[in-house]
């Protein structure tokens, strides 16, 4: 009798464990979120399009400043 | 500076602004894809820094050797570092928000980074206070060095002796996360050495229209 419910126990404990194996990896394999479809699908070049223009515009912006600058300190290198 | 930097400049964020969007990260829950604010947001404190230890240095030589030359670049350099710091201090509220649950968290990191912008505001707040302009400059030589003493304890020491949520604080060594991921670091250095080499070329600009307005004024007391 005693020996039967031994058995049973650990057929029991067995049995959990095995469950708690199955949760514990589903949850592990479970795929973090990611911006996959956006990839996937290829707008997210549009996005990198639009910050290299922005980007580069500024730069373009900063190089016009830079050669101002150069224009004015020339002007007044040959004033004094 | 040299017109060849200004280009290694340009390119190199280019390349991280394609890269940073387009290659592989790791994949890890909560931070999801922003993981790449890193490409953007760190490259604004490392400039910050680089841009603050280069108006030091100036400040250091003024103490020297006094002269307007050095005092003008210590101040612009300082006026671009601050530009930059106040850009990584937003951009981190903005991934703060969505990743710790509120844009303002108390974190070490956060507080720290937000006293050594206000020491260096003080800065600004210091020379505008003062009207002789031996003074203006003698004094806030001093305070810059200070300034820069003080921030150092506050962005990289005291997160990382207390809990830190900040990633790569909270007693783990600096760079723990990106050590995971050599690819990161592929577009994570560039990122920064890009952003410094901008930094300077914009404090450039400002240092060349100060020695411009002297040059003026010299010409109009003739």
């Amino acid at each position: 009798m005693k020996n039967y419910l031994n058995l049973k126990m650990n057929k029991l404990s067995l049995f959990l464990c095995a469950l708690f194996c199955l949760v514990t990896s589903m949850a592990m394999s479970q795929p973090v979120e990611m911006a996959d479809t956006m990839r996937s699908e290829g707008k997210i070049y549009v996005v990198v399009a639009i910050l290299v223009v922005i980007f580069l515009g500024l730069i373009g912006y900063l190089v016009m400043l830079d050669r101002k600058i150069t224009r004015i300190e020339k002007k007044l290198e040959k004033k004094s | 500076m040299k017109t060849w930097l200004k280009i290694i400049a340009v390119l190199l964020i280019c390349y991280t602004i394609v890269a940073g969007f387009l290659f592989s990260v790791p994949r890890l829950n909560i931070v999801n894809e922003t993981i790449r604010g890193l490409y953007f947001h760190v490259p604004m404190w490392f400039g910050m820094i680089a841009l603050f230890l280069a108006s030091t240095i100036y400040s250091i030589q003024y103490l020297r050797n006094p002269s307007f030359n050095t005092d003008t670049k210590a101040l612009e350099f300082a006026n671009t570092g601050l530009a930059l710091g106040i850009l990584g201090i937003l951009t981190g509220m903005i991934w703060a928000n969505y990743t710790w649950g509120s844009p303002w968290h108390g974190d070490p990191k956060q507080n720290g980074a937000a006293i050594s912008l206000l020491v260096y505001l003080a800065y600004f707040v210091l020379r505008g206070s003062i009207e002789n302009e031996d003074q203006r400059a003698r004094l806030s030589a001093v305070y810059n060095i200070f300034a820069f003493c003080a921030m150092i304890p506050l962005i990289f020491i005291i997160p990382r002796m207390t809990s830190s949520m900040h990633p790569g604080n909270g007693g783990n060594p600096g760079f723990n996360m990106y050590d995971l991921d050599s690819r990161m670091r592929m577009v994570f250095y560039p990122a920064v050495a890009g952003w410094i080499l901008l930094g300077f070329w914009i404090a450039s600009l400002r240092i060349r229209t100060r020695f411009m307005n002297e040059k003026l004024l010299e010409l109009e007391n003739e």
